[in-house]
């Protein structure tokens, strides 16, 4: 969030310059305050994915029975990659699309309420953070009953013939993509209204004031300073929806099944487990991969 | 002068982090790792038994499979009765949702000979055979059970998992057949039906438990369920393949098929008799369908796991089940197989229609078409659901 420090406050003034480090305690106050994180993460997130690591390595031949030995056995990998690498790239694909489904309605919204909805601005808040306290599963449910196919939705599509007298909505990609991007928005809205929230509307004034026509206004001054919100926005959005299952298990069927769904019944169906860890890793890495990428790409070191 | 703390950066931690992490990873890897085999035996896991001082137990099973009273449904007449006659405090609860997940739920403690704080659990044939074989299940005392041998359905005993019945008692018993909306398509007869018949496509959802899908699948094919061979079962895993592949079949389920099906959304589909017996309640055009080729029993059965330490009170409670006037009544309610005889005799009093039906009481000629999967060991198991989840998609 450091780039808006580089830009005048609204108060004209150059940000006041951080104050000078102290010694004796105050030095170790900065690791105090982290020890509870550190120690959350270390507890709830390195040791389990040390343990997952050590997992993916199995020897494939054990069981659950007999045990399993730690035997490097890193064919895993490819073993696994073999066998599901369909679900793994459509993981990658169904969040893709729903990412920029949700950039194209999400962008438009949080614009809005920062900068247009007036008195409106904290009642359109709450409408994005309301269907949050209903439950994950609930709202993807409530989709299986708005995409039924003797709902209202499928029979309006059907009455344009945007969809054939047996065309449906349930059980296909799109209505997973929908649920994707629908359960997934407001993790893209709100940090992007942060961002736009602190957006000085003065500035793009002073484009306009300088011969900027709206759309370079928009490119030059308020794209570039909403961009932390935009990339925290995306990860936030992106990193779950590719390991989502619930949207592929509820509104798809076994054709649009995503990565979630194999390593699940992996844990907990076909008790593979070297073959679900390793498949773990695999997701984690080309997220971790694609994240990477992108955040060079898009120029900024301030989100990590 | 002090050097002034140089300052934390983001980057600076996440690099530091991530470091020590790999750091961690690495040498804890070296100290060599691996978990050790899950089975426990008689000797190595003793449980204790306080029931003679405690008149608790804890009961686990499935939502809506108790009956319950019509006007609070808070109470539960049969349990309630049994608390009222010996003075055992039940705490029942429905935390058991799908056999898989509660396995995943316990398989730490069980695999540790550790309490799951459960005295009765209630899983279904496959999953009790597992936990059998893993030695994680209590024997039981047949002569605190004496209803239970007298009472159990014959085409129940000798169960492979359990040849002497004294270790999984069914609960409650189901076939897995064919099920259809009268009010979308018109009657299906046989399994071949279901996954070639044109009108139906995309239509149609299977069970996502392999033994009630491929058992059926495997009759239609002419062949035993109950005592199969791995081509045998590749057959019918084509012929499931070639529906699935075809868009013949829409999804693989669990219990929830039943609202799609009474919606319509599915036309026709393989389920479970108990369900459609709910469903047909509120829309008579939802039948459920044996065919000729045969169908699935299956049972979900009550048992004891280690570490229990109310075993004594809990056989008290499994043979109070098998009075058939208390099998009666929670049959009444829950629209399952009852696996106790006589309670057809009791049902009459209280429901003539229900003790006329046949997927509660099943004739000679419906149980003689029912049969019960072959026993797998972990090996097969392994291999028979790796390739049948492949088919399904995941």
């Amino acid at each position: 969030m450091t780039a808006l420090a580089h830009v005048p406050t609204s108060t004209g003034q150059p940000a006041p310059p951080p104050p000078p480090p102290r010694g004796g305690r105050h030095r170790l106050l900065p690791y105090l305050l982290l020890l509870p994180g550190a120690a959350w993460l270390l507890l709830f997130f390195a040791v389990p994915l040390f343990q997952l690591a050590a997992a993916s390595l199995y020897d494939p031949a054990g069981s659950l029975s007999t045990g399993y030995a730690l035997t490097w056995a890193f064919g895993n990998y490819p073993d696994a990659v073999q066998a599901y690498w369909p679900q793994l790239g459509r993981s990658f694909l169904y969040a893709g699309i729903a990412l920029v489904l949700g950039l194209l309605m999400g962008y438009p919204l949080a614009y809005a309420i920062a900068q247009k909805a007036g008195r409106w601005k904290n009642l359109l808040l709450v409408c994005v953070v309301a269907p949050m306290f209903t439950s994950f599963l609930v709202r993807t449910l409530a989709w299986k009953t708005i995409l039924s196919d003797n709902g209202w939705l499928v029979g309006l599509l059907r009455d344009v013939h945007l969809l054939g007298p047996d065309g449906r909505l349930l059980a296909t990609p799109v209505a997973v993509v929908l649920g994707l991007t629908y359960n997934f928005l407001p993790f893209l809205v709100l940090p992007l209204y942060a961002s736009l929230e602190r957006l000085d509307y003065r500035l793009l004034e002073a484009a306009g004031d300088l011969y900027a026509s709206p759309v370079q206004t928009f490119r030059r001054v308020t794209l570039p300073l909403s961009m932390p919100g935009l990339i925290a926005g995306t990860l936030l959005f992106f990193i779950p929806a590719t390991g989502d299952y619930i949207n592929a298990e509820l509104l798809g069927t076994p054709n649009e099944y995503m990565i979630g769904n194999v390593i699940d019944s992996a844990f907990l169906v076909r008790l593979d487990y070297p073959q679900g860890a390793a498949l773990s890793f695999l997701l984690m890495a080309a997220i971790l991969a694609v994240v990477f990428v992108y955040l060079r790409r898009a120029g900024t070191e301030e989100v990590l | 002068m002090r050097t002034p703390l140089r300052p934390l950066t983001r980057r600076g931690l996440l690099t530091g982090t991530l470091g020590s992490a790999a750091m961690l990873a690495t040498a804890g890897a070296l100290a060599g790792c691996g978990t050790k085999g899950a089975v426990q035996t008689e000797a190595g896991c003793v449980s204790e038994d306080l029931s003679g001082t405690e008149k608790k137990l804890a009961f686990s099973n499935w939502p809506q499979y108790m009956d319950v009273d019509e006007k609070d449904e808070s109470k539960r007449p049969s349990l309630d009765a049994f608390v009222a006659k010996t003075g055992i405090q039940v705490t029942y609860t429905e935390d058991i949702n799908d056999n898989n997940e509660f396995f995943g739920k316990v398989q730490n403690q069980l695999a540790a000979c550790q309490g799951t704080g459960r005295d009765i659990i209630v899983l279904t044939d496959w999953m009790a055979a597992r936990m059998i074989r893993l030695g994680w299940i209590q024997k039981l005392d047949p002569a605190k059970i004496p209803n239970v041998t007298a009472n159990l359905l014959p085409s129940l005993l000798n169960r492979s998992f359990d040849p002497d019945s004294r270790i999984a008692v069914p609960w409650q018993s189901g076939l897995a057949g064919l099920a259809y909306n009268g009010s979308v398509t018109k009657e299906i007869r046989t399994v071949d039906e279901l996954l070639t018949r044109p009108d139906l496509k995309g239509k149609v959802t299977a069970l996502s438990e392999m033994r009630d899908t491929m058992g059926l699948l495997m009759q239609s094919n002419g062949h035993d369920p109950a005592n199969f061979t791995t081509a045998q079962f590749d057959d019918a895993l084509n012929k499931l393949k070639k529906a699935v592949d075809s868009g013949q079949i829409r999804k693989f389920t669990g219990n929830d098929y039943a609202p799609d099906l009474a919606k319509g959304d599915i036309a026709a589909c393989v389920g479970w008799s108990g369900d459609i017996i709910q469903l047909s309640g509120e829309n008579d055009k939802i039948k459920f369908v044996a065919p000729d080729s045969g169908v699935m029993l299956f049972s979900d059965n009550m048992m004891v796991p280690n570490k229990a330490t109310h075993k004594a009170n809990a056989e008290e409670l499994i043979n109070y089940y098998y009075e058939p006037a208390v099998a009666a009544k929670l049959a009444a309610y829950v629209n399952y197989i009852c696996p106790v005889q006589g309670a057809k005799a009791e049902m009459e009093k209280i429901d003539p229609e229900l003790a006329a039906n046949p997927l509660i009481f099943p004739d000679e000629a419906l149980l003689s078409k029912s049969k019960v999967f072959m026993a797998l060991d972990e090996k097969q198991e392994k291999e028979f659901e790796g390739k049948f989840q492949q088919v399904i998609g995941a």
